[in-house]
């Protein structure tokens, strides 16, 4: 009778002990913990590249920029222990940043080096820092170029880009996701005109060396009707702005009688634009259907899925790619370093969908778009994937990294920052 | 000697159900209406029907179907600090909207929550109630009167 007891004791201490044990080895294999030292920084990229970790948690790096001698600045989304600004250098040349750095007085998205200055573009200023040869802090003194843009509770990130001509580009995110007279609310109808399209939704153009300009004085909107380009940048070769758009939100969740859920998830596109002084790109009165391959008239003017009406003259993309991955930055490569297939062509940081749920989130990688002159010369493809850590993505908090920024090395090497905990991959080409 | 081995064992599992961020369990979305594989359909006790569904036509795009939100953009409703404290603020927040920072958890964010007063009192009772009692929360209901004077209240 004892023994028997204690059998069965027994008994349920090894069901114990091996439930234990096959929940702990759940728990270790969660996919979400990419290890440290995975291969390629847990990247995966074509056949002959390689990637390794520059830097870890950095804070919530943003936009990147590499100086001539391999100095790294990333921008900040918060601010660290009072700074947004990291400076990083990798003395012994390992691809390891080994001096990091902190400074800047604002947290912010854009970042750029222009005529020895350092600018980062602050969620409603601009300033810049001069470089100091040789030293890895700037000047801490900031000049301040642009300034009196609205505080935005959304679409706030200014990026900003230069051209060789002494201008500076800046976005102007939209306040609202279709110019609803009450913003995301179901079956509101949008304001006509937009009134917010005067002070946003667009692309705002500066002199690069001027001090103090205000937006709406000084400050030139360069194009109009762009509901957000985080990733926006001046492309050397043909010498024109380009832009990857986010998309409008929620068609199926505001217009649930007009578009079904599979429709909300899949679309609009994302659109690639080649950004013309005066063009207007159509937000918030049109969407990119990129079945139907055109702009159609939103659902807030009318629109219902069919209609293009006042889209037909407005300007078009030059590629579409699957909505709601958002498109933070881009970057056209310069390098040699890299397959010739690659020169010249664009790289696209897509940080990754929120609004396909209920449905798999989708992004969160960066894909690459062959250039043949100011053109697309092929399809997208993904370039390094991986970032999330987990085969399935259901919500954005899932993801263990998301891409945001990237910039081109002195050796064409191509470095990508992330923003949940600032991690810097370098990724080279070794043949 | 077994009973000791029994306790530890237990608590070497206790963190898994609650200390590792498993997504699927907070769920709401079960297995036939979605596309989505593996989630865990909630208790039956915990199911307010209405309040599910308000919560997936109304909520869920921006806090996402398991409540975790969107990192730096929308916060979460998962145990959160703000959807256990005073409901009288979670009313507000529902029929005036929200703008500024605010910290969940945490962490900052400074995205805006448009008003919700398109929804009727009971309606957003229901919603309420419902995050109040899943996404790992666990705070007593918002009654439909409850919310009737506060939005008198505003109107005054």
């Amino acid at each position: 009778m004892k023994n028997n007891t204690i059998l069965q004791r027994e008994g349920f201490g090894t069901y114990i002990t091996f439930l234990s044990i096959f929940l702990l080895v759940i728990v270790q294999c969660n996919p979400s913990k990419v290890p440290d030292n995975a291969v390629n920084g847990g990247l995966t990229l074509p056949p002959g590249f390689s990637a390794q970790v520059f830097a870890e948690s950095t804070g919530r790096g943003r936009h990147i920029v590499v100086n001539d001698n391999g100095d790294i600045y990333i921008s900040l989304a918060r601010l660290k222990d009072g700074n947004g600004i990291v400076a990083l250098r990798d003395t012994n040349k390992d691809g390891k940043a080994d001096i990091i750095k902190y400074f800047g007085t604002f947290y912010g998205t854009g970042i750029g080096i222009y005529n020895g200055y350092l600018y980062f573009g602050g969620d409603t200023i601009v300033v810049r820092y001069k470089l100091r040869p040789d030293q890895l802090l700037p000047d801490p003194n900031y000049e301040v170029i642009a300034k009196g843009f609205h505080i935005n509770y959304q679409h706030s990130a200014k990026s900003i880009t230069f051209d060789n001509n002494g201008y500076m580009y800046v976005n102007v995110g939209s306040p609202s996701n279709a110019c609803q007279s009450q913003d995301r609310t179901p079956n509101v109808p949008g304001m006509d005109p937009c009134p917010q399209l005067k002070d946003f939704a667009g692309i705002w153009r500066f002199y690069a060396n001027k001090e103090n300009q205000d937006q709406m004085k000084e400050g030139f909107r360069f194009a109009t009707g762009l509901r957000n380009c985080v990733a926006l940048r001046w492309n050397p070769v043909v010498n024109q702005l380009y832009a990857v758009q986010m998309g409008r939100d929620q068609l199926h969740q505001l217009w649930p009688e007009l578009y079904t859920e599979d429709e909300g998830v899949n679309l609009p596109a994302e659109e690639f634009l080649i950004i013309k002084e005066g063009g207007d790109y159509g937000w918030p009165y049109c969407y990119y259907d990129n079945k139907q391959n055109k702009l159609l008239l939103a659902p807030e003017y009318g629109g219902d899925g069919k209609k293009v009406g006042r889209c037909s003259d407005k300007g078009q993309p030059i590629m579409a790619f699957p909505a709601h991955y958002a498109p933070d930055d881009l970057w056209f490569y310069t390098g040699s370093q890299f397959p010739a297939k690659y020169k010249d062509g664009a790289f696209i940081a897509f940080h990754g969908s929120w609004n396909r749920a209920p449905q798999l989130q989708k992004g969160y990688n960066v894909v690459f778009v062959p250039f043949k002159g100011d053109k697309p010369s092929g399809n997208w493809e993904v370039f390094a994937d991986g970032f999330a850590g987990v085969k399935e993505i259901r919500s954005p908090r899932d993801a263990k990294y998301r891409p945001c920024g990237l910039a081109q090395g002195p050796d064409g090497s191509l470095y990508v920052v992330e923003d949940n905990t600032g991690r810097i991959w370098k990724i080279t080409y070794n043949k | 000697m077994l009973k000791l081995l029994l306790y530890t064992l237990i608590l070497i599992m206790m963190p898994v159900p609650f200390g590792t961020r498993n997504k699927g369990d907070f769920s709401i979305y079960s297995q036939e209406n979605s596309k989505i594989i593996k989630q865990k359909p909630l208790r039956k006790k915990q199911i307010s029907d209405e309040g599910k569904n308000l919560y997936l036509k109304n909520c869920m795009s921006c806090h996402q179907s398991d409540g975790s939100g969107v990192p730096g953009m929308y916060p979460p409703l998962q145990k959160s600090n703000w959807v256990n404290s005073d409901k009288t603020i979670l009313i507000k927040i529902m029929l005036n909207g929200l703008q500024g920072e605010i910290k969940v958890n945490g962490e900052t964010y400074i995205q805006s929550m448009p008003s919700h007063k398109y929804l009727t009192d009971s309606q957003i009772a229901e919603v309420l109630s419902f995050v109040r009692k899943n996404f790992g929360n666990n705070a007593d209901s918002v009654s439909a009167e409850e919310v009737t004077a506060l939005r008198r209240q505003k109107s005054k």
